[in-house]
């Protein structure tokens, strides 16, 4: 599978996102510059953490105008898998391809730490790998981290089973304590910790290289299905 | 066309939590401040914009906060516009 | 010289500017920053009255910040060279080869006086300005360090600088993706009026492609890239030099830009690797002035610049103006001549504002054109190279405050006094753990910090290689204004040790020399002996000084801060095996003392405490048994025996011990071989000072041969005790003398900053 790290004025968790597919999959991975909107060469799609146009207005208010953001509508019609890290995460949010707002920290202070996590959905792209309940420990490094929907969104989420990492102790005021937001179609995922920074021992954890190959079996799963129902042989459990 | 100076006021919904202003409140009672009740911190955006009348103008600057300058999701606004430049 | 046809009457630009005549008589070159001497100096180099523009350009070149011109002498007793040196100071940064084909670029500058205007502000802007001085080498930029000292936590206008300095510094660094792996973070009463924020800045390049702020080959054209000008910070340079700076003009407060301080780092270093630059620097104090004067100076030549096509962001700006705005961001770029087309599809692409604005020229001099007249013609190098000199008086011996005051000594109390006064230390905020700081940096963008903030030295993994640089800030003002010299050497000698047990060999230093009015004499002696005393510790160390800044003036109200030259080190690790950190990793392991056992309580954080001031000397230090110890500990580390390894600081023997086992979780028991005579040495066996000390954390099975090889390279080592248990238990051969359950002695560690920081404050944490 091909993965795609889009690049805006101000990310700067891209190289990290490219380096981490590499160390964990060795999957090809390229890094897109924001101004292009033809994704279709790519199964996965990670919107990185950083500083898109410095943040500035809202996080991530400026950058889901880029022609990248089209290719993402795109290719999530397409089937690919979209993952936004962080920065990442607030522009699908400003983009209303997820759910609800990421507002500034109650404490109002930036907060980068391991973060404990509880997997809520184990049965997701993005979490596949992962053991229904588990504790995982990701970095958070952010600001602008309180998630935020209203009541109906949030029981909707609930039902849905779509706030797929909850925070154990919660680092920064987000409502239910959530973490990530999947997408109403399951192929998009938002969230605030930063799965490409715990993918060796010694970065204190190896947590987050499971979001990567999930990813990655799901897509060849994918493949596979697609390429048996192709050939009518039925599909893959 | 005329020069048309608008200010456009952002702050987040009453429903939503503001750390800012809740610290604000609290600094201010610890002041001494006796009476501040509430406190609600947003954004002031001034822009200025030509148009060939008020509501024209004010008409741009609402689709201007619709597609940007707020998030609906989190945010409320309002418009003023008077005429001159800045 | 050819007939002078610099403009000496009013022209565009420039009315209301006094004329050259006026300037003299008015002595109006005195609020440009040059004092009558200077001026005259200038007149007689012109040969004729500089006008407003040029005694503008004098008076910030030779102003103390850009001429160093009360230090150099004595800056000049440093070390600068060795084998591994690429790059020593004069350039915007220091270059080390660190082997593997890589080099790295650091520096370290102070921000003092605009942080204590404007904390955030003044801390971001220190931030950027450091980074832009390490990519302008052609160097990555991969880690930032903060030494910071502000005054006691319960006052209410510390707790809001501190607050929002630890946001600026957070603020721009975050943004631009640089982690911020270290520091340290000091209080004392020294620092109330006047806190001190350095900021260090380390990049990686590749040995062979050092970028050099040098405008070479006549000709080339000359571009203004980045921000545009405004008339921030106008004299900031000079107001740098100056006492009181809340009374100076606040309009000299910059605002930093930090995602445009990342698209310039990313358009920098993309053109960087066309080859097509020629030259770069960072338009920092004294913006385009002191940029454009030092570039044509490190080439030798000149530089022609039209002011007019300068991209300004207010309207009416003047030369005078334009020459020395700080506004931030903006670098100073020769290319090649025929190849400008490639700067500005890269500079496009990052949208970025470039304007050509002169050319290189072989004469020699400055010549500033605007609205069709040369505003500004001077020879660069009386600007530059010609700027005065001072050997300032100094006294003729440093009288040692410490001496008479009194030796406090502490009650001779029970078991419980004891673990008291260990808990008191552990609670002091300038002991305590900084997570409450460093949380709020992004301590881990770039996934190469191996070992973050809280350790010995930060460890950070440098690209593409099995190897990883070693980093660590040290500075101990208390022990400089106790003894200078050996004060100034405990900074080097410290900051290498920091490197040393966390599995590096030191390589080269920078600094950042913080000190008082130079112009008292007690001033310029404590300066000139620290300075001494790091030479000693660098020449000592094999670590060279490869770049550095010296802010003087740190006073207020007559007040001087305690002397504080602060050391960034860097060492290099070339086995990621190697990396060794400071928490105690396992039960049953043996406690191993490398350095002598000393109960001298001179200079310490204790006797600070007991007698309300620094008393005694600064704490004993040899420089040939530190040189052994590192060199032990160091060649340890390698054979693998080591599992974790702690300099002995500020607190002495009993808090070292005690953060290795808050850190690590595991408690720790340990036996002195001594019975102290009464409650002061007791006191001094806990809580020395002493330097050329680190604790080790060892297998039980190699403590005794390692104490064995300790003697054979004749350094004094100890068993003391054994790793495990959960609490931190000291005695000697008297008994026990204190015992402190781990979880006390965290709570007191860990809940020291947030508790002071949580403090009703007056000014509210709302803007911070």
């Amino acid at each position: 599978m091909r993965w795609a790290v889009i690049v805006f004025p101000g990310s700067n968790c891209d190289e990290d996102a490219a380096l981490a597919i590499d160390r964990v999959l060795g999957d090809p991975v390229d890094l897109v510059w924001h101004d292009r909107s033809d994704l279709s060469a790519y199964d996965a799609i990670i919107l990185p953490g950083g500083f898109s146009y410095g943040d500035y207005l809202r996080s991530g208010a400026i950058a889901r105008f880029a022609p990248a953001i089209a290719g993402v509508r795109a290719a999530v019609q397409r089937g690919a898998l979209v993952l936004g890290i962080c920065n990442g995460f607030q522009v699908l949010t400003e983009a209303g391809l997820l759910p609800g707002a990421l507002l500034v920290n109650d404490h109002l202070q930036f907060r980068c730490e391991l973060a404990e996590l509880r997997v809520e959905n184990a049965e997701t792209p993005f979490t596949l790998d992962y053991a229904p309940g588990a504790r995982i420990r990701i970095p958070i490094a952010h600001r602008d981290g309180r998630y935020h929907a209203d009541a109906a969104t949030l029981s909707q989420l609930q039902r849905e089973r779509r706030a797929v990492l909850r925070y154990v102790q919660n680092p920064n005021g987000s409502a239910q304590d959530i973490a990530a937001v999947l997408g109403a179609n399951g192929r998009i995922l938002g969230l605030m910790p930063h799965p490409e920074r715990a993918v060796a021992e010694w970065m204190r954890s190896t947590d987050g290289a499971r979001m990567f190959t999930s990813m990655h079996r799901y897509v060849e799963q994918q493949g596979a299905s697609l390429a048996a129902s192709a050939e009518g042989v039925g599909r893959l459990g | 066309m005329t020069k048309w100076r608008a200010t456009v006021r952002v702050w987040l919904k009453p429903s939503v939590f503001d750390p800012q202003g809740h610290a604000v409140l609290q600094a201010l009672a610890s002041l001494g401040h006796d009476g501040v009740e509430q406190v609600r911190i947003g954004k002031s955006i001034e822009l200025t914009v030509a148009a060939d009348n008020r509501d024209e103008a004010e008409a741009k600057v609402r689709r201007a906060c619709e597609e940007l300058l707020c998030n609906p999701v989190m945010e409320t606004y309002a418009v003023h516009v008077e005429e001159g430049a800045q | 010289m050819a007939e002078v046809r610099v403009q000496t009457k009013a022209a565009a630009g420039t009315s209301g500017q006094p004329t050259p005549q006026e300037i003299r008589e008015q002595r109006r070159y005195l609020e440009l920053g040059l004092t009558e001497a200077e001026y005259e100096r200038v007149c007689e180099r012109l040969g004729r009255l500089p006008n407003y523009v040029e005694a503008g350009l004098f008076g910030v070149l030779w102003s103390e910040h850009c001429s160093y011109k009360s230090s150099k002498i004595h800056l000049r007793k440093f070390p600068t060279s060795g084998p591994q040196v690429l790059q020593g100071p004069g350039e915007n940064a220091g270059v080390v080869d660190v082997g593997g084909g890589l080099a790295v670029a650091f520096k370290m500058e102070s921000h003092n006086h605009p942080s204590a205007v404007e904390p955030y502000q003044g801390a971001a802007t220190g931030v950027g300005g450091i980074l832009r001085d390490v990519f302008t080498m052609g160097a990555r930029p991969i880690a930032f360090l903060d030494s910071l000292r502000f005054g006691p936590l319960t006052d209410d206008r510390t707790r809001y600088l501190f607050a929002n300095v630890v946001a600026g510094i957070g603020g721009y660094g975050n943004c631009v993706g640089i982690p911020t792996v270290g520091g340290e973070t000091v209080f004392d009463e020294s620092y109330r009026h006047n806190p001190l924020v350095n900021a260090m800045c380390v990049g990686v390049l590749e040995a062979d492609k050092m970028a050099k702020g040098a405008a070479r080959g006549v000709g080339n054209p000359v571009f203004v890239v980045g921000a545009r000008t405004g008339r921030d910070g106008i004299h900031g340079a000079t107001f740098a030099s100056a006492e009181d700076p809340t009374e100076k003009e606040r309009s000299a407060v910059q605002v930093g830009d930090p995602f445009l301080g990342k698209l310039l780092m990313e358009a920098c270093l993309e053109l960087i690797a066309t080859g097509a630059v020629v030259g770069i620097q960072d338009m920092g104090a004294a913006g385009l002035t002191s940029s454009s004067a030092e570039m044509a100076a490190r080439a030798g030549g000149g530089l022609e610049l039209d002011l007019d096509r300068v991209p300004v962001r207010e309207e009416g700006m003047t030369p005078y103006e334009m020459m020395l705005s700080e506004s931030q961001e903006r670098m100073l770029v020769v290319m090649e001549k025929g190849r400008e087309e490639l700067a500005f599809s890269i500079l496009c692409k990052w949208g970025l504002e470039v304007a050509e604005i002169g050319r290189v020229t072989g004469d020699g001099r400055l010549r500033l054109r605007f609205a069709g007249e040369v505003v500004a013609d001077v020879p660069v190098a009386a600007l530059v190279d010609e700027a005065p000199v001072y050997d300032r008086p100094a006294d003729a011996k440093y009288v040692q405050p410490g001496l008479t005051v009194a030796k406090p000594e502490p009650a001779a109390g029970d078991a419980d006094a004891w673990a008291q006064y260990l808990l008191t230390l552990l609670a002091h905020p300038s002991i305590a753990d900084k997570r409450w700081v460093y949380r709020q940096y992004d301590t881990s963008v770039r996934t190469a910090t191996q070992v973050g903030p809280g350790s010995d030295a930060a460890v950070v993994r440098l690209p593409g290689a099995e190897r990883a640089v070693a980093l660590a800030t040290d500075g101990n003002g208390r022990y400089v204004y106790l003894n200078p010299r050996r004060g100034g050497a405990i900074a080097v000698a410290e900051a290498a040790r920091n490197l040393v047990a966390s599995g590096a060999k030191p390589l080269a230093i920078t600094d950042c020399l913080n000190f008082g009015n130079p112009e008292k004499p007690a001033v310029m002696r404590q300066f000139i002996d620290a300075v001494e005393g790091m030479a000693e510790a660098c020449r000592a160390l094999d670590t060279p000084v490869v770049s550095g800044n010296v802010s003087f003036y740190n006073e207020s109200q007559g007040q001087d801060i305690f002397p504080t030259p602060v050391v960034g080190a860097l060492g290099v690790i070339e086995d990621l095996a190697h990396v060794t950190e400071s928490a105690f990793c396992t039960a049953d392991s043996a406690i191993v003392l490398v350095g002598p056992i000393d109960s001298a309580l001179d200079g310490s954080l204790f006797w600070q405490l007991l007698a309300g001031q620094p008393a005694g000397d600064a704490p004993p230090l040899d420089l040939a048994l530190e040189r052994r110890v590192q060199d032990l500990v160091q060649s340890l580390i390698r054979t693998g025996r080591v599992r974790s390894a702690h300099d002995v600081s500020d607190g002495g023997l009993a808090v070292a011990l005690t953060e290795m086992a808050i850190a690590g979780g595991v408690g720790a028991e340990v036996t002195l071989p001594v019975t102290p005579r009464d409650a002061l040495e007791r006191a001094g066996l806990l809580f020395s000072e002493a330097q050329s000390r680190i604790l080790l954390e060892v297998d039980g099975a190699s403590a005794e041969v390692i104490v064995q090889e300790a003697a054979q390279a004749g350094v004094p080592a100890l068993v003391l005790g054994k790793t495990g248990g959960d609490a931190v238990i000291i005695g000697g051969d008297d008994g026990v003398w204190l015992t402190l359950p781990l979880a006390s002695a965290r709570a007191a560690y860990e809940g020291a900053l947030p508790q002071a920081m949580r403090a009703p404050s007056a000014r509210g944490e709302a803007d911070a």
